[in-house]
């Protein structure tokens, strides 16, 4: 291998070199001294996060085309890193819990070995290593989700989690199975070019899309969620939410225009209804929510309806705006989740109604809970405002209006969700709200940088603009 | 610095000072400044621009800025000025300037008050300023969001009921304005070319009259919306009742002009074809606001509700006028904005003032206020008959020209519809008279009245600010109204052209 292909999986090695260091590291560690290990883990990260935005290396193919990179690529994976890095910040003062302190190092072992498998998904340019990536993807989720294992809950999100994914897996399997049989080849630069639009690969199709909906958590196959949310500890809730599901996404996006280009006019009749559903059916669960996980939980069921919008077109603009909507939902969609994760540290509160009067003891969370809950309805001045807009505009380019016109409805609905938080923490009164308290240092770096994101991004024209000129080339 | 994005620049400036005072003298002070140096800036507006048209610049928008913003979609921050939106600014920047002072006495959570009312006129200012639809819209959203709170926090009676209500009315109504604005970008260039959000350049091309017909109502409902077109008005009364003074005034006032000027600037000017085609839905539901809101303002015992129907019953002529497409209704139409929001505006503040001295709003548990408190009372008789068209303040300029304009289509349908726009303004002296003659005339109702105190020094302040701006367009329109009709003689061309190739249905 020469120094470029180093260079061109310099994501993956450096990440799987960070977490095999962690591990001699934790083995040379007494229990005690266990807590070390998480300023170690951030500034690997951060080195992490740096250097994947170098230049250099960033196009080309390996392993006689089974890995792939290109610039977008490069910058799906940044954007993903950027999420992570929140993330680990956020959840100091989770992991630093007595109960949690001695396993620490496994949370971030596992965690990057997930962000590891997706790296490998996103920059598969085969089948297989799509499914290699996939399945390192998810399996070592399903161990965070159970990793407060004591507590009821959190066991049964690990068990949901792996069983709803194992099912997921199959039916996914066998949609690849069938693009096997019908093309004689796994390569995804083949299997465009022998797509001939047979029933037998359309149903093939159909199988792969509704694998990949269980991962993005699509209306009808979203039913796992909600309770793998509820359970799972709220860093691993908001890594499944903002992480997994951008990933997902990402996947999904290059696989329908690479891949799939041929069967536009099936997959935009599967995206108009599967997105329509999973919006109308978000949305309405959202209403009735009264925790705050599951809350969260059904809103991101929602705005997954929003991303598949922005898929519609089949174009560069298409691209461009699903990337930049993840962006923008990695942000709006931590601030909320760090602001949940503070609380429930700190108090162990996690009900709507626990937030009564949560501005009056705690202004500057309730201020970032608010920017956030505006960013995910999609209220200027806020970064959401943009990129539901340019999802929007992305549908429109391809004359769909009245899938628009649905869409921003949905958006209106899913408004007054949203502005029942900001009614709680700014206009209900509470006999017992929740004390003022001070976040760490650590958590409260993590909130401030998504609170600049939401604000930043959405006038920062520029991303957007990098964005589209990486993603001229993907066709 | 373009002056334009100062109107812009002020408000943000403010509120970010207003961040950074510690108690209710200061917050109120920086905001008192901020916003007068907003209503300078718009009165020296007017004398710049003006002394333009003086010195023979004849472009159809002034002082223009245009900065690309995102390059791939053609998103510019483009701004300028012409008649029509200098008197908004205008308009906007006094009762703001007034809402201020109304709101002085504003003790729970200060800051934050008057951070969301001024980063609501930012949004106003914002739209009116927009030559780029895309900032028009943001700034169109940003202006309605800031209500919520203002209303959920602030507000009396159900507030969080009428809060959520007026806000995902008004969102839904942006619903219907995003698919029509997205129709009309991506057919601003129907022969080829750069798609644009600019309005000038999207004026000059012809939108195919298929997606016309398609995207006409969803551009003049959602805009429709904000200008309480029957059946969408219902969020109205409920939200002005609810909402606090200075809030109510800036709602009424201007906030809902947005809804009138989006509807002619966007929908009619834009998309003439489908406008002539189709007016006739939109008269017969605008001709119900103006009758249906004058009469329910009849009915209501509660002041601020009266004056939110009549905020309907007023908004709804706005529409009706626009929906005339000639240039004198037009030139009502623009006028009606100003005067209804100048008095609505008043209206407002005074019911305020009473409440605040009474602690009712029910008109019939007061009476003989006029001997207790002459000067407010003066200042309601003033806005009452400014509200009824009583020649000499601004609502008789106002109604006259569009009723003059709407008389010059002589088919039946729209003479008939005329004449049944007209019946509102005697149902309009029946409300006003009853309410002047409980409220402020007849005996004393109950003791506690004869220890009120009549108004402070910013309660004057405000209230006289609002009364010599109605005196003086009623006093002499012309200036006003020739600075409109320079500015509409281009728009009125395009549609009169389109006009010409469609026979109407009536």
């Amino acid at each position: 291998m020469t120094m470029n292909d180093f260079l061109m999986m310099r994501h993956e090695l450096m990440l799987l070199a960070t977490a095999l260091i962690l591990l001699v590291i934790d083995l040379g560690l007494s229990n005690v001294h266990k807590p070390k290990i998480y300023p170690i883990v951030i500034a690997l990260f951060a080195i992490q996060t740096i250097v994947g935005f170098l230049p250099g290396g960033t196009e080309g193919v390996l392993f006689g085309g089974m890995f792939r990179s290109t610039p977008l690529i490069v910058m799906m994976k940044n954007v993903l890193n950027i999420g992570v890095m929140i993330i680990l910040l956020q959840s100091y003062t989770w992991i630093m819990k007595p109960e949690n302190r001695e396993k620490l190092s496994e949370f971030f072992i596992l965690l990057f070995c997930t962000l590891l498998g997706m790296y490998f998904m996103i920059s598969s340019g085969d089948f297989l290593m799509f499914y290699l990536g996939l399945e390192t993807a998810t399996i070592p989720i399903a161990a965070l989700a159970a990793y407060t294992h004591h507590q009821t809950k959190s066991a049964e999100a690990g068990v949901k989690l792996i069983l709803t994914s194992a099912l997921s897996s199959g039916i996914l399997l066998f949609g690849l199975s069938l693009i096997y049989g019908s093309t004689g080849s796994i390569y995804f630069n083949d299997v465009a070019s022998l797509y001939a639009n047979t029933p037998l690969q359309v149903l093939a199709f159909l199988f792969f899309f509704s694998g990949m909906a269980f991962k993005i958590s699509l209306v009808p196959f979203h039913l796992w969620t909600a309770d793998v949310y509820e359970g799972a500890p709220v860093n691993v809730t908001s890594y499944l939410s903002v992480i997994s599901k951008g990933a997902a996404s990402f996947i999904l996006i290059l696989i329908l225009y690479k891949v799939f280009s041929q069967l536009i006019d099936v997959w935009q009749n599967v995206l108009y209804i599967i997105s329509v559903s999973t919006m109308v059916v978000g949305n309405l669960f959202a209403l009735r929510q009264k925790n705050m996980k599951r809350f969260l939980a059904f809103s991101s069921i929602a705005q997954a309806g929003f991303i598949l919008l922005g898929m519609m077109p089949g174009s560069q603009m298409g691209m461009t705006s699903v990337i930049y909507f993840v962006l923008v939902y990695i942000f709006s969609n931590l601030g909320a989740f760090g602001v949940v994760s503070a609380i429930e540290s700190v108090t162990g509160k996690v009900l709507m109604s626990d937030y009564d009067g949560l501005y009056k003891t705690n202004p500057k969370l309730s201020l970032l809970m608010m920017l956030a809950m505006f960013s995910l309805a999609g209220i200027p001045p806020v970064a959401g405002f943009f990129g539901k807009f340019f999802l929007f505009t992305s549908a429109a380019s391809a004359g769909y209006y009245w899938l628009v016109f649905i869409a921003v409805l949905n958006a209106t609905i899913s408004l007054y969700y949203y502005l029942m938080v900001v009614k709680a923490m700014f206009i209900n009164k509470s006999d017992q709200p929740i004390e003022f308290f001070r976040s760490d240092v650590m958590t409260r770096l993590g909130l401030l940088l998504s609170g600049i994101g939401i604000f930043v991004i959405g006038f920062w024209s520029q991303v957007y603009e990098f964005i589209s000129n990486l993603s001229i080339g993907i066709f | 610095m373009n002056i334009l994005s100062l109107f812009v620049l002020v408000p943000v400036l403010t509120t970010l000072g207003i961040g950074f005072t510690r108690n209710l003298k200061q917050t109120r002070i920086v905001s008192a400044i901020g916003m007068s140096i907003q209503l300078i800036l718009a009165v020296s507006l007017v004398f710049m621009y003006l002394a333009e048209r003086k010195a023979g610049n004849a472009a159809e928008m002034l002082f223009t800025y245009d900065a690309l913003w995102f390059p791939t979609l053609n998103i510019h921050y483009a701004i300028g000025v012409d008649g029509i939106s200098v008197a908004m600014i205008m308009l906007t920047a006094i009762v703001v300037f007034a809402g201020v002072f109304a709101s002085w006495t504003m003790e729970f959570l200060t800051r934050e008050f008057f951070i969301s009312l001024i980063l609501l006129a930012t949004g106003v200012f914002g739209f009116f300023i927009s030559l780029d639809l895309f900032t028009m819209f943001l700034f169109y959203e940003l202006a309605v969001i800031p209500m919520y709170l203002l209303i959920g926090i602030w507000g009396s009676g159900p507030k969080e009921y009428s809060a959520m209500k007026l806000t995902l009315m008004l969102m839904g109504g942006s619903a219907l304005l995003m698919v029509g604005l997205l129709g009309i970008y991506f057919y601003s260039a129907p022969g080829g070319g750069q798609l644009t959000w600019n309005l000038l350049e999207i004026s000059k091309v012809q939108i195919p009259i298929e997606m016309q017909r398609f995207l006409f109502p969803f551009t003049f409902i959602g805009f429709g919306i904000l200008g309480a077109i029957f059946p969408f008005h219902t969020w109205s009364p409920d939200g002005h009742a609810s909402a606090p003074t200075a809030v109510s005034m800036l709602h009424a006032g201007v906030l809902m002009k947005l809804g009138g000027y989006g509807a002619f600037r966007v929908a009619i000017f834009l998309m003439p074809e489908a406008a002539h085609e189709q007016a006739w839905i939109f008269l017969i539901l605008t001709s119900i606001s103006v009758v249906y809101g004058a009469f329910g303002a009849i009915w209501q015992k509660d002041l601020k509700y009266i004056n939110a129907y009549s905020s309907v019953s007023h908004c709804g002529l706005v529409l009706f006028a626009v929906l005339m497409m000639n240039q004198t209704a037009f030139n009502g139409a623009i006028i009606q904005m100003i005067s209804h929001g100048l008095m609505t505006a008043l209206f407002f503040a005074l019911i305020g003032m009473i409440y605040g001295r009474t602690h009712t709003r029910m008109i019939n548990e007061m009476g003989g206020l006029m001997k207790v408190i002459p000067f407010l009372g003066v200042v309601y008789v003033i806005a009452g008959l400014a509200s009824l068209g009583l020649p000499g303040l601004s609502g008789f300029v106002a109604e006259m020209t569009i009723f003059v304009g709407s008389f010059q289509h002589t088919d039946s349908f729209h003479r008939f519809l005329t004449i049944m726009a007209t019946t509102s303004i005697v149902v309009t002296a029946v409300y006003i008279l009853r309410v002047v003659g409980i409220l402020l005339l007849g005996p004393i109702k109950d003791d506690h009245f004869l220890h009120l105190k009549d108004a402070v020094w910013h309660e004057r302040l405000s209230t006289i600010t609002l009364v010599v701006s109605i005196a003086g367009i009623g006093i002499a329109p012309l200036w006003l109204s020739d600075m409109i009709n320079v500015s509409l003689a281009p728009i009125v061309d395009k549609i009169a052209l389109a006009g010409t190739q469609f026979i109407g249905l009536f």
